[in-house]
């Protein structure tokens, strides 16, 4: 990564670096912050994993493999992480393909800047508010007896209520999209509004179409927000319990969830190995990601 | 053509401007038509729902979870409040609140002082870049379990001030710091110089200076800091201990309460947050309006 930020830049900063005292007592609140609560907890959790469960709640401190193996042959495991990355999957490239479009609409097509500023704030709102919220009030929609269902009876398309709207993996890929698309819409429309729009006129008077720009400009110029959306969405489907939990009506399980059950009845070390494959699985698709892009210069330029 | 050749410099000055006016001006293309259409779904599809849950938790006794609307009442508002079958609603209204507001304070400081070294290099600068971003997108409830762990290993008792404050942080602060990096983007470092330049001390430069510009991207902050903490799930679950937290205590009533009172505790935790909202950017309107004033006189 630091090989890519460009050589001649790292050799003009450099004398500077390490001089630098005052950004070192700047950040040191951050890091105190995050030693202990996220590089201990981490660390914690990785030798929590390598050790034996007594059976009742305990730990007895000797080294085992029993736990990774445990995962590795069990081929429920296996099927748990199919589904969450299929979950993973499908929420992110809806999220994208509508997050997408809308900041496109809300940075080239809305022509006020005011207007645009408020319709973004719009779809940023329910952002600031809670989640769970949110996800249960899709439940006098899409239930049997909910709104879709009796729009759809009362139109005669169907003669029964579809079960297949509420409670099933539909309802949960609904939620998770519903949810998260904001994280894609806000980083792709900061990329978006920073592409130069003589850029795009040029390209016009070159002849290039409107879904060319879209191709050959504004895609690849919105690479860097596209990537932080994805993310955002990949790490928090991975990470998520709660949604599949109540938008499955338990028809589903995700890989959090299991390893939540183990925590419930005191399995600490399965729970911890669990949580180990978890983190590193999150981690190599986000290193995945970010291989395609610098994002910290990105973020600070 | 003719009237053209009879008005030759009309022609001239008004043939650039039609131009130029053509791709803005001119018709809309289809696409916009169709954009149009999939933002007022989204937007709908963003609102319809909590709306619907809005409703919903005005009905009166005979109240269902789905529509149609049984009578209008604020029953459900009072049985949230009064009922045991649904857990201490009220203290765990208050802890949120107070631990929003320390999670506010913490982020705002921690964030702008984070976003004041990130401008200039220093050693390990990178590594506390990916620490952040690491933070950030660590799944929630690892992060709790690996909390909840080290305080038992060092019989610290958890609870909703302490450990879980902590991991709360460990999440909104790299939100506020990516937040101060857009801020201090737009922040012109020529404005500082300047100062030091008219013999301002560093301390000064920064609270004469610097904090008066990005006050509008410090409520910004603020905003993440308080609403983040104020709906936080998966960190707060296992690090809480024994009291719990607003989200937590809506988790346990989705399993278990099947009556409006959940839309109701929806209405009511909806309201919190939109009044934060409101303050917030009204904060940050303000600030901008009086700064205009300021300039323009």
């Amino acid at each position: 990564m630091a090989k890519r930020r460009g050589t001649t830049h790292n050799r003009t900063t450099h004398n500077r670096t390490t001089h630098n005292r005052t950004g070192w007592l700047l950040v040191l609140p951050l890091v105190v912050v995050l030693i202990p609560f996220f590089v201990a907890p981490i660390v914690g959790v990785v030798v929590a994993s390598f050790v034996q469960s007594d059976g009742f709640g305990g730990i007895v401190p000797a080294f085992t493999w029993e736990n990774y193996a445990n995962i590795f042959t069990s081929r429920l495991t296996l099927d748990l992480y199919w589904a969450t990355f299929r979950f993973a999957v499908f929420a992110w490239f809806f999220s994208l393909l509508i997050g997408f479009w809308i900041a496109y609409f809300l940075v080239f097509h809305v022509r006020n800047p005011l207007l645009a500023m408020g319709l973004f704030l719009l779809c940023t709102v329910p952002f600031w508010t809670s989640n769970i919220i949110r996800m249960i009030s899709w439940i006098p929609l899409l239930g049997k007896e909910g709104l879709i269902n009796s729009a759809l009876l009362g139109v005669g398309v169907i003669d029964q209520p579809l079960g297949v709207l509420l409670f099933s993996s539909l309802a949960v890929v609904i939620a998770y999209v519903h949810q998260l698309t904001i994280f894609m819409i806000v980083p792709i429309f900061n990329s978006m509004a920073r592409i130069d729009k003589r850029t795009i006129e040029a390209a016009r008077d070159a002849g290039a179409s409107r879904f060319d720009i879209v191709r050959l400009i504004v895609f690849p110029m919105s690479k860097t927000g596209i990537a932080l959306g994805s993310i955002f969405v990949v790490s928090i489907v991975m990470g998520d319990f709660f949604v599949v939990k109540v938008m499955s009506g338990g028809g589903s399980a995700s890989v959090v969830g299991a390893f939540y059950e183990d925590v419930g009845v005191l399995q600490y070390p399965s729970a911890a190995a669990s949580a180990v494959i978890l983190t590193a699985v999150v981690s190599l698709m986000v290193v995945a990601i970010l291989r395609t892009v610098d994002i910290r210069r990105e973020l600070t330029k | 053509m003719s009237q053209t050749a009879v008005l030759p410099p009309a022609r001239a000055s008004a043939a650039p401007r039609a131009r130029r006016r053509a791709p803005d001006r001119g018709g809309r293309p289809w696409t916009f038509y169709v954009l149009a259409a999939l933002f007022v779904l989204y937007v709908l599809a963003l609102y319809g729902p909590m709306i619907c849950i809005y409703i919903l938790s005005f009905q009166d006794v005979r109240g269902g979870l789905v529509f149609p609307m049984r009578g209008t009442s604020l029953h459900w508002f009072v049985d949230l409040f009064t009922q045991v079958r649904t857990g201490d609603v009220k203290g765990a209204f208050g802890r949120s609140i107070r631990l929003a507001a320390i999670v506010t304070v913490l982020t705002v400081i921690v964030s702008f002082m984070a976003g004041l070294a990130f401008r200039k290099r220093f050693v390990g600068d990178s590594v506390v870049f990916y620490l952040m971003i690491g933070s950030l997108v660590a799944p929630g409830l690892v992060l709790g379990l690996g909390v909840g762990l080290l305080c038992n290993l060092l019989g610290i008792e958890a609870s909703w001030y302490g450990s879980a404050l902590g991991a709360q942080l460990s999440w909104t602060l790299p939100f506020g710091v990516l937040v101060m990096f857009a801020v201090m983007s737009r922040f012109n470092a020529v404005w500082e110089e300047a100062a030091r330049d008219l013999g301002a001390s560093p301390w000064q430069t920064v609270v004469l200076v610097i904090l008066p510009i990005i006050a509008p991207g410090l409520v910004a902050v603020a905003l993440f800091g308080f609403t983040l903490s104020y709906d936080e799930f998966a960190r707060t679950l296992l690090t809480a201990g024994s009291l719990n937290t607003l989200p937590l205590e809506i988790w346990s009533m989705t399993l278990n309460v099947t009556s409006p009172s959940l839309y109701a505790l929806g209405t009511v935790t909806t309201i919190i947050s939109f009044l934060i909202i409101g303050l917030s950017l009204g904060t940050i309107a303000w600030m901008q309006k009086r700064r205009a004033r300021k300039t323009a006189r």
